[in-house]
């Protein structure tokens, strides 16, 4: 706070009406101050991507010799940069990659939103013996660092011979479940016992309920996880580095961007178009379902 | 249908195949769920809906970690009994030792400065003008990968010989030119790399806690604040006697995700230095010792330092939860 801001705080109260001072009080947190400082905050928390996102449109020559800033006095882009980390002649064929991305995260989003649903329905509206504690069990789960689950998990599907996709769909719908099961048996509780009681009343089954009560009010929830675990797989590197080996067979593009800056780290003009490919998809999906994000997350942790 | 596809066609025709699979599984369950009946259907419709879940979670979490427990007392090639031998070594060697401080200053600095930022951010532009296009600034760098903001950090960090007509391409160092000083190479000088590799971490998790306070400070019921105001009490006095103990329980909580996150983040210490430098931590060092050095036993241990570090930050998250709940 600076010293002419001061004055400002400590105006002793005119006993103003109540509704005048919650207004006051709301405009004090706009002073300008106050906006100068988030300005601040915002243009340094964005100048960084900026930066790498200017110089990815910039000529190879160019990036090496001198800063991206001065793309601003002497501004010349091409889409040459893009073209070669995409294309697989003299290039790094990130394209593949890409694919990947995609062939990997659709399944290993879809099977544990759907196993959650129905776990979590099962614990929230029907009464077994061990409900309690298998649903603390599950909950628990959650703290366990997949760390500690990759190289017997490793040796698992060595063992029975499962190649390609199928451990590293396999390990992030495992990966998923306890959050997910959470975060739905949250929801779902909160949808009033009445509308299923009721929906029971007119002899409708737990699949009948699951499918035509829940399961349109639910659509929020599973928005919710389905964006965190779109993100977190999308995201990921530890789980590809262990099962997907370094080919363009199965491996993501955060693998083959991790790979790229391993070993050309200073070909600024692949990496800054490598990475606003892979950066690209999450933005976009993060972006358009921000609403559904940000309940997801307040769901999870404001709750606990 | 389990081999390995290496067309673009044949991956999607996997895809497919696969997600076809998978709802025929499901399909079977409800089917069998539907057919139960009598006084005891419920129970099993219930085991039928968690059986999924139960077996997927007992082979993908629970046994593969009491695997890596038992193997951790075991030495590199996972053959010979060693005790806590693997443990010793992570307390002992330099090396390690140094694994362990860098871990350290991650799981102190992060979670504070990162917290620290998004409260103030989310004050400052608290029922602001364009509240939401400011959320989503510092929001964004959450949508992207360790892997890509490790990127755009190195790029920042960039160095350049300091001679002749050579320009500095990262804007840190050419801002340290243009106030007249010598370009540093960032990522190479020990202690001060693992602090500008910790800036990644909080330039990520920042946009989290703004999120999540942002929200909690808009449930302060407004007579508070506004009896508050009545009372002449400075926008200070008002951070610290009226939102920050309304808001305290969602702090704890920020504060001990992000703590929790932290550690098992390894994406930027391999991406960025690759653990050299002194930088590497605990999580990048399981990752080295189990699949470059193949010391089994050792990343097993680490695999499970991880874990037990992890366990005092969920239990003090539980316990101020409990305590806030009950008051």
């Amino acid at each position: 706070m600076s010293a002419t801001s001061t004055p400002v705080t400590t105006t002793p109260p005119v006993t103003p009406p109540p509704v005048a001072a919650a207004a006051r009080a709301r405009k004090k947190l706009t002073r300008p101050w106050a906006s100068l400082a988030a300005l601040i905050l915002a243009v340094l928390w964005t100048l960084p991507t900026f930066g790498l996102l200017v110089s990815s449109f910039r000529p190879q020559r160019d990036i090496r010799t001198s800063g991206w800033w001065t793309a601003f006095t002497d501004p010349q882009f091409t889409l040459d940069n893009y073209r070669q980390v995409l294309g697989t002649e003299q290039g790094s064929g990130l394209g593949a990659y890409f694919v990947n991305s995609f062939i990997i995260t659709i399944p290993a989003v879809i099977i544990p939103v759907t196993l959650a649903a129905l776990a979590a329905y099962a614990f929230a509206w029907i009464k077994f013996p061990g409900r309690d504690i298998l649903f603390v069990a599950v909950f628990a789960l959650q703290i366990v660092p997949i760390q500690v689950t990759l190289i017997p998990l490793l040796t698992l599907y060595v063992d029975a011979d499962l190649k390609g996709f199928w451990p590293i769909w396999l390990s992030h719908s495992a990966f998923g479940l306890p959050l997910a099961v959470f975060l739905l048996h949250n929801f779902m509780k909160e949808v009033p016992a009445g509308l299923l009681e009721a929906a029971r009343i007119d002899g409708a089954g737990h699949v009948a309920i699951f499918f035509r009560v829940l399961l349109p009010l639910l659509t929020p929830a599973l928005a919710a996880f389905g964006i965190f675990q779109f993100l977190w797989v999308w995201n990921d590197l530890l789980v590809a580095l262990t099962f997907a080996g370094g080919g363009t067979e199965v491996a993501p593009i955060t693998r083959a961007l991790a790979d790229l800056s391993g070993t050309r780290g200073t070909a600024w003009h692949l990496l800054s178009a490598g990475a606003f490919v892979a950066i690209i998809v999450p933005v976009i999906v993060f972006l358009a379902a921000q609403r559904y994000f940000v309940r997801g997350l307040l769901a999870g942790s404001v709750k606990g | 249908m389990f081999d390995v596809a290496d067309t673009t066609a044949a991956k999607v025709t996997q895809m497919f195949a696969a997600i076809i699979m998978f709802v025929a599984v499901v399909g079977v369950i409800l089917f069998v769920a539907g057919l139960a009946k009598g006084r005891r259907s419920d129970r099993v419709v219930a085991y039928a809906y968690l059986a999924p879940t139960l077996l997927m979670v007992l082979v993908g979490l629970i046994y593969p970690g009491l695997r890596t427990i038992y193997q951790s007392f075991f030495d590199a090639a996972g053959d010979a009994f060693i005790g806590l031998g693997n443990y010793q070594t992570i307390f002992s060697e330099t090396d390690q030792l140094t694994v362990l401080r860098n871990t350290f200053f991650w799981v102190l600095v992060t979670p504070f400065v990162a917290t620290a930022v998004g409260l103030l951010y989310a004050v400052l532009i608290d029922r602001a003008r364009l509240e939401s296009f400011a959320k989503a600034l510092i929001f964004l760098p959450m949508a992207i990968s360790f892997v890509g903001a490790s990127i755009i950090w190195r790029f920042m960090y960039e160095y350049r010989p300091n001679q002749g007509n050579v320009k500095q391409i990262g804007l840190v160092n050419q801002i340290l030119v243009w106030l007249g000083g010598e370009p540093q190479q960032w990522l190479v000088n020990s202690p001060l790399n693992t602090f500008l590799l910790i800036i990644v971490m909080i330039w990520i998790q920042a946009g989290f806690a703004m999120t999540v306070l942002s929200a909690a400070i808009k449930a302060i019921p407004d007579d508070i604040v506004e009896a508050a105001r009545l009372d002449g009490v400075t926008a200070f006095g008002m951070f610290r006697f009226v939102t920050l103990p309304s808001i305290r329980p969602s702090v704890v909580v920020v504060l001990s995700t992000i703590a929790i996150a932290t550690l098992k983040v390894f994406d930027i210490v391999r991406t960025m230095t690759g653990g050299q430098f002194n930088t590497s931590v605990v999580a990048n060092e399981f990752y080295s010792q189990s699949f470059r050095s193949d010391n089994q036993g050792l990343g097993a241990a680490l695999a499970v330092l991880l874990f037990v570090m992890v366990i005092p930050i969920v239990v003090y998250n539980i316990r101020t939860l409990r305590a806030s709940e009950a008051r």
